[in-house]
């Protein structure tokens, strides 16, 4: 008997994304999948969409879903938190719904140390509208709204999420890693599993934020865009863990995947 | 329970607890900070949980969650927050979900002041914002009333899975009355199980899926037509108003809602001593407006007169109330100021000595 030794994840519906080619959202969304499975928790985790390519989100996962309204998803993931705290509650964002409209709401969140979890994907872009600048974008970026790239004195600097949480006093798991690599993927599962664990154990607000592609909006093949975001983002963006919950929390632990 | 002296936000807040509710989300602003200052330490006494949140659109969006999530659930505010959950609202509506909302209203427009008003009407019934939805909207005129409502908010809440808004003025908050809770107090509709909550998915049941979207027209049009059926049933069942003083044979009849209601019913009474006719219409719901009652009870006055603390929001639903064009006449008071029943009782006088210059519309 052939033994099968690559198969759908159960906390994955058994249909076809809408995701572009190339577009790492699926990725993500397979390695939560597979954390929430070998946890053992589907049956009581409920997950909050966001408005972002991954509104959808609630068709993919194989578990209840609400869908949030933009940037709000981790108002939402509070409310179902502390109603039925015995759930596993996680929410999914871009980078335009979180750190952008939905600052406030983040920041907030994992100030008050909400046990939830946080799957930020970051992809410098805001996706589904069609490719405008994003609080994330790199600089020299060309997005539809900086048509000459990114202008650091105009817009600003892209803004660190993983860094900027880790500095809330409050404990937390917070985490960088990144899809542009099967290694890295191995890497960000791992992150996840720590994160919903955490969780799990009612010990904390847990955020991993996940580096990905957008190959449509950043005009590249797919295959350019996993080395887009090497060369670019990751120096940006470091790996790592920034934070957990038992106080090795100040410096960023810089971890090569 | 026996009566018990409360001030009218602790009221709403024990209302809302023996609802069943325990779970609160607000942000402070005046007029209703004794709302959840009360339920900060009330919740955690039931097992609850209170929460502030750091602003009134993540309130509404936890309400979105928790309500989601099968429980019951309350916020509340006053008008410059209530228009910031303008679009959580609408997707509670959107989504299906059972919230209940308190304003206590104060005087706009933007920052406006924290004194009784009744300036957000329009914002209840009209549109709070974007898309095709209403909102079940309940107000109050004293402490009991509101301890009332707001149970019964829950129940109409749950029963229509659609955000019911309880509207009172400063005064509603601020008053000092005493209030009976009932203990064998029973649900107002029967309330089915809620097998659509997002609490984990044993497979015993459709996955839950807590949306407002729909990408397929057809689809959504359909979803639209579900909601305006609810709205329709709610037109048909859900009206609620009283009437008052010589409603058969009135020389004036007052409309007017809350607690402004109050003073023109002390009004009422003192013209009645003098052989002057007044009846009053009040809404209790002010959506579903009672257009029926107020047609009926102006047919049968000479004139009409709206009493309102707004420039003249409800003369709108008074006209469409009536069946033809009909004088209308308007008191009110602006920017937290009060009516007075001296005031109302002048305004009847003028009516009837043909000295009150009518409502003029283009
Ligand atoms: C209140 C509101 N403002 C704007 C939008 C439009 N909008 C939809 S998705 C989006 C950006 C999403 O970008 P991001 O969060 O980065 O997700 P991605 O698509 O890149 O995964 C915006 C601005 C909206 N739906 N709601
Ligand atoms: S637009 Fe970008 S983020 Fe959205 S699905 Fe396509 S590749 Fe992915
Ligand atoms: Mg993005």
């Amino acid at each position: 008997m052939p033994e099968a030794v690559f198969v759908r994840p159960d906390s994955l519906s058994d249909v076809s994304t809408h995701y572009c080619p190339g577009c790492t959202h699926g990725i993500i969304h397979r390695l939560v999948a597979e954390v929430i499975d070998e946890l053992g928790i589907r049956d009581r985790t409920v997950g909050v969409a966001p408005v972002g390519c991954s509104v959808l989100a609630y068709n993919y996962f194989d578990c209840d879903f609400h869908e949030a309204a933009h940037g709000r998803a981790p108002a939402v993931a509070t409310g179902i938190k502390r109603a039925r705290p015995d759930l596993a509650v996680f929410s999914y964002q871009g980078d335009g719904d979180l750190a952008s409209i939905g600052m406030a709401e983040i920041v907030h969140c994992a100030n008050r140390g909400e046990k939830i979890t946080v799957v930020f994907v970051n992809n410098a872009i805001y996706g589904m509208t069609g490719g405008q600048m994003a609080p994330t974008t790199m600089p020299g970026q060309v997005a539809t709204t900086c048509q000459m790239g990114r202008d650091v004195d105009l817009v600003g600097h892209p803004i660190r999420v993983a860094e900027l949480i880790s500095t809330l006093r409050t404990p937390a798991f917070i985490a960088r890693a990144s899809s542009h690599s099967p290694l890295a993927a191995v890497n960000a599962k791992e992150m996840l599993r720590r994160a919903f664990t955490y969780q799990v154990e009612e010990r904390c607000f847990s955020l991993v934020e996940v580096l990905s592609t957008c190959p449509t909006n950043w005009g590249l093949t797919p295959a350019e865009s996993t080395e887009w975001l090497e060369k670019t983002m990751l120096p940006y963006y470091p790996l790592g863990v920034f934070k957990t919950p038992d106080g090795d929390d100040r410096a960023p632990l810089p971890r090569k995947p | 329970m026996a009566k018990k002296l409360m001030k009218g936000a602790e009221a709403i807040g024990e209302a809302a607890v023996q609802a069943g509710c325990h779970l609160f989300f607000g942000y402070p602003i005046t007029p209703q900070n004794e709302i959840p200052e009360y339920l900060s330490s009330r919740m955690p006494q039931v097992g609850g949980a209170f929460v502030q949140a750091e602003s009134e659109v993540a309130s509404i969006n936890m309400l979105y969650g928790a309500a989601g999530a099968g429980e019951r659930v309350m916020t509340s505010s006053s008008s410059p927050g209530i228009s910031l959950m303008a679009e959580g609202i609408s997707y509670c509506a959107g989504a299906e979900l059972p919230v209940v909302i308190v304003n206590i209203m104060r005087a706009g427009p933007g920052l406006g002041g924290i004194l009784p008003s009744q300036a957000d009407y329009f914002q209840t019934t009209k549109g709070m914002a974007h898309g095709d939805f209403r909102l079940l909207a309940l107000a109050p005129w004293s402490i009991q009333e509101a301890a009332d409502l707001v149970q019964d908010a829950f129940d109409l809440a749950d029963y229509y899975r659609n955000p019911v808004m309880v509207v009172g003025d400063g005064l509603i908050g601020q008053m000092m009355e005493p209030v009976e809770f009932y203990e064998d107090r029973q649900p107002i509709k029967e309330l089915p199980p809620k097998t659509w909550a997002s609490t984990g998915w044993k497979r015993d049941r459709p996955k839950a899926i807590i949306n407002s979207l729909f990408l397929d027209p057809a689809e959504l049009e359909r979803h639209n037509f579900h909601l305006k059926e609810k709205y329709d049933l709610m037109e048909r069942d859900e009206v609620r108003f009283a009437t008052y003083g010589a409603v058969d044979s009135a020389d004036v009849v007052i409309i007017a809602y809350g607690t402004v209601a109050r003073v023109c019913l002390s009004a009422i009474e003192a013209l009645e001593q003098e052989g002057i006719k007044v009846a009053m219409v009040r809404p209790i719901t002010l959506w579903p407006f009672p257009y029926k009652a107020v047609r009926e009870v102006a047919s049968k006055a000479k004139d009409i007169l709206v009493v309102e603390l707004s420039t003249g929001q409800m003369i709108e639903d008074v006209r469409l109330a009536l069946h033809r064009p009909r004088p209308i006449h308007f008191h009110c008071r602006l920017g937290g100021m009060l009516v007075s029943p001296e005031e109302v009782i002048d305004k009847v006088k003028a009516i009837k000595a043909g000295t009150s210059e009518e409502v003029q519309h283009a």
